[in-house]
């Protein structure tokens, strides 16, 4: 692997072990009675509020429409991401280290499985939620269901909701950009340092 | 002379009430100045979702509490209560609350609250704190700014009723507390006519910026006058408290002619840096008092009360050079100290002329021992000796003043219904309005700081009238909000206020409005009886009470259905509220409950006592429209016959448990 390819795989890694430290994903809630908004933090091991007591206010709320508890204790996902992450930090600074192009490309495909699958987690639960509710539900819209979408806005009833990558997805999407760059434009000699994050941001989200 | 005045002023007042709307300017003779309505209603108008500039807190006088308003629209956001049971939320009610309002005469559930007071810090208001005093059973409260309650209650001794208070002290060292009338010190059974020998004023001064702890320092006894409102000193003044007294003649009878013979009373003029010096030194004396301080805890937001047992006593001559008389003309109410600290404008209520003392004239009067005598030992200044000169008004009854940010300084005259604007260099009147009417005391919010904001004075009328649509014969009372930023008043906004607004302070909204707390976190909760989840709650039976641990949240309690109380029982029901979330009270109301209602905060755990009358179903239910499903917010109490063998317990129905799960969260 060239100089600079060693070094985006390295930044990446960085990067990948930084995000544990920070929310990957944001939901945000806005509705006439909430214009302060409620919100959600999902991190690679926690669901947070986006302000103190705002993960109960969901929940509560959330009881009209019949949708399941979020019990962040109860989501398996929130106890192996964080050491998956760990790993694949860890293990692609060895293979920066170590400087061999094929390890390089099964990180890579490893890093890529995991985002994507983290993501079609994500979903899933999503899609949980929003479709397993109480056949008791205090509120029943026929036809209604309340998955908030990955990303993007959608009216849900009173509330919008509004879902996104948070600090730590970002830093994840720019990894994803770096080891992509150190892959398939590792440069040769000295070239200089470019722009690596021109190329991250053009990486969609959802690839990352 | 008056009844000139009176026309000259009030007869254009009164034309003024016809053409209000119109064009103010025109009726309002000297105050004109081309203000039509609805430059006056741009002035005052704050868009829907906009906030007000600052924040009122006026005292709302015998309603005991005080009241929260915007400025400059006048709206009205919230009544504290204070020195009053207030069914709306259980103040004095619940269990939580009660102790706040005993006293050494047992629970006193009402008080005559007149003068709030905001805390300083270097001689500015800081917005922490805001103290308020009950004249009738001497008391003076704390009222905490980012939750706007009460939090303490420390009773005065010997005093007997506490108006000249709780004004502040430029660091909040202190507030005073003047007692009005004058007792026996201590009272005991004498013959009224006896007052000038055995009757005596008192000066209290209080702890002020110790939370949960204030205490008298030291009780100041003083000549059997009246004491009525006080201004502490600042910047170069700082270390002295200005009180105005009337009474001097020592009447004990008929007082409206006997105590207004005099052609001056007195404003004292007391070193409170002295007399803590003469404390230290072994001058002062630990005499038996019995008076009851009330405290809230803030993990368990239990009020308690402690009994206090001795108050610290001097008197003058105890500490000679640390208090002075200076003669005022007559049966002063206000004396104000000006943001530079140097005058001091006293307000003689029968008189026309307004007094301005200087306080470095005072301090070289003091020095050269320019004396007039004495009264009890206390030396008796010069008249001329402390006088900057008379603001000859125009007016009569000259009560209280205030000051801006640009020299000038605003009298209220209640005789003659009017504010007068005066230059405080040169003691002429530049501007004067009518008030509608009669005009108590007014606010130029910070006014008595050192830091007043010169935007606004407002006049705190006692006379209603014809200023609104009538409602009876008790009428509301009425604000009126001018503008003072150009050289003439201008007359922006009447406005009307519940109670009887003695005094009001008002403070910049940025410094309070991003300190308010929003709800209390459960985790923090440490009442006895809380409840965290509803897997916490219960019914449990001590003898003849029945505990019941409630929670609450959106839409439902639990339990809601309880069974096993009989006749006889006495039930405290204790409700937690398990939301986490801004605006989100519940409230609690039993059928035929003698006692009161309940709202609960988020977070927080209140207690209603209910001793049920007779056998039968009682419903009880949340009375804070708390969301879609408040309707359904409801429960049963079955309430059996003495003996009877219904066991006791509270259920709840199983399709609940989401929400519990929920709520644990």
């Amino acid at each position: 692997m060239s100089r600079r390819a060693r070094v985006f795989l390295a930044v990446a890694s960085l990067l990948v072990g930084v995000s544990v430290l920070l929310p990957l994903w944001r939901i945000d809630l806005i509705a006439p009675q909430y214009p302060e908004g409620l919100g959600l933090l999902i991190s690679s091991h926690k669901i947070d509020g986006l302000k103190e007591g705002d993960l109960g206010s969901i929940n509560n709320l959330n009881h009209y429409i019949g949708m399941a508890v979020i019990e962040p204790d109860e989501i398996p996902e929130l106890r192996f991401m964080r050491p998956v992450f760990i790993v694949l930090a860890v293990g692609g600074l060895g293979i920066a280290a170590l400087g061999r192009r094929l390890p390089a490309m099964l990180w890579m495909g490893a890093f890529a499985v995991v985002m994507l699958g983290g993501l079609a987690d994500m979903y899933r639960w999503g899609y949980d939620y929003g479709h397993n509710l109480d056949p008791h539900a205090i509120i029943q819209v026929p036809g209604m269901s309340y998955q908030p979408p990955l990303i993007g806005s959608k009216q849900l009833l009173n509330f919008r909701a509004t879902s996104w990558p948070a600090s730590g997805g970002w830093l994840l999407a720019l990894a994803g950009g770096l080891a992509t760059a150190a892959i398939f434009f590792p440069g040769r000699t000295r070239q200089g340092s470019g722009a690596p994050a021109g190329h991250a941001v053009h990486v969609p989200p959802a690839a990352a | 002379m008056a009844s000139s005045l009176i026309r000259r002023r009030l007869l254009p007042a009164a034309a003024a009430v016809v053409l209000a709307g119109v064009a103010y300017s025109c009726a309002g003779g000297k105050a004109g100045s081309g203000l039509t309505a609805s430059d006056a209603a741009t002035r005052v108008y704050v868009a829907p979702g906009s906030y007000d500039e600052m924040y009122a807190f006026m005292s709302g006088g015998f309603n005991g509490q005080v009241g929260v308003y915007g400025l400059p629209s006048g709206r009205r956001f919230k009544t504290i209560p204070v020195f009053s049971q207030y069914p709306e939320n259980g103040y004095g009610y619940s269990e939580e609350t009660k102790p706040m309002l005993n006293t050494s005469y047992g629970f006193v559930p009402w008080d005559d609250a007149h003068h709030p007071a905001l805390s300083q810090t270097k001689g500015e208001d800081d917005g922490r704190w805001l103290f308020i005093n009950g004249n009738n059973t001497p008391r003076v409260a704390r009222i905490d700014l980012t939750r706007m309650e009460t939090d303490e209650i420390l009773e005065i001794p010997n005093a007997a009723g506490n108006h000249g208070s709780p004004f502040i002290t430029e660091n909040s060292e202190y507030v005073v507390a003047s007692t009005r009338f004058s007792v026996p010190v201590p009272n005991r059974d004498v013959p009224i006519a006896d007052y000038k020998k055995d009757f005596n004023g008192q000066v209290s001064f209080v702890v002020a910026n110790d939370p949960g702890k204030m205490r008298i320092a030291f009780q100041l006894v003083m000549p059997g006058y009246d004491y009525d409102l006080a201004h502490a000193g600042k910047g170069p003044s700082h270390g002295w408290m200005f009180l105005t007294s009337y009474n001097t003649e020592q009447a004990n009878s008929l007082l409206e002619v006997n105590a207004s013979q005099n052609d001056k009373d007195f404003v004292a003029a007391i070193n409170w840096k002295n007399l803590e010096a003469c404390v230290k030194a072994g001058k002062a004396r630990q005499v038996p008092a019995t008076y009851y301080h009330n405290t809230v805890d803030s993990a368990t937001r239990i009020a308690h009360s402690t009994v206090e047992n001795t108050v610290t006593q001097l008197t003058p001559k105890d500490c000679p050079n640390s208090t002075y008389f200076l003669p005022t003309p007559k049966s002063p109410h206000g004396v104000n100290v000006d943001p530079t600290g140097e005058y001091i404008a006293a307000g003689g209520k029968l008189a026309a002329l307004i007094p301005v003392h200087s306080f470095s004239k005072m301090i070289k009067a003091i020095e050269a021992k320019d004396f007039d005598g004495e009264r009890d030992g206390i030396p008796v200044l010069k008249y001329e000796s402390t006088l900057v000169g008379e603001v000859k008004s125009g007016g009569l009854g000259p009560l209280h003043t205030e000051f801006d940010d640009k020299g000038f300084a605003y009298t209220s005259f209640f005789i003659s219904s009017e504010i007068v604007k005066w230059k405080v260099s040169s003691l002429e009147v530049v501007d004067r309005v009518p008030a509608y009417y009669s005009i108590g005391h007014l606010l130029v919010p910070g006014g008595g700081t050192s830091k007043p904001t010169g935007r606004y004075v407002i006049a705190l009328n006692k006379i209603t009238k014809d200023r609104y649509l009538g409602t009876g014969p008790e009428l509301t009372q009425s604000a009126q909000l001018y503008d003072i930023t150009g050289p003439k008043m201008k007359l922006l906004l009447d406005f009307p206020t519940e109670g009887e607004p003695h005094y009001a302070q008002a403070i910049l909204a940025s410094k309070i409005k991003d300190r308010q707390v929003k709800y209390f976190k459960l985790a923090d909760n440490k009442h006895p009886n809380v409840s965290r989840s509803e897997n916490e709650t219960g019914v449990t039976r001590q003898g003849k009470v029945v505990h019941l641990r409630l929670t609450a949240i959106r839409s439902h309690f639990a339990p809601d259905n309880i069974e096993g109380i009989m006749l006889g029982d006495t039930v405290m029901f204790h409700v937690t509220n398990l939301e986490q979330d801004w605006d989100i009270p519940h409230g609690l109301g039993i059928m035929g409950n003698n006692n009161a209602e309940l709202l609960i905060m988020p977070g927080e755990t209140r207690t209603l006592r209910w001793v049920p009358q007779r056998v039968g179903i009682y419903p009880f239910y949340c009375t804070d429209f708390c969301s879609a499903l408040h309707q359904e917010m409801q429960g049963y109490l079955r309430v059996s016959p003495p003996g009877s063998n219904v066991p006791l317990k509270g259920t709840l129905s199983k399709l609940a448990k989401t929400a519990d799960n929920a709520a644990k969260k």
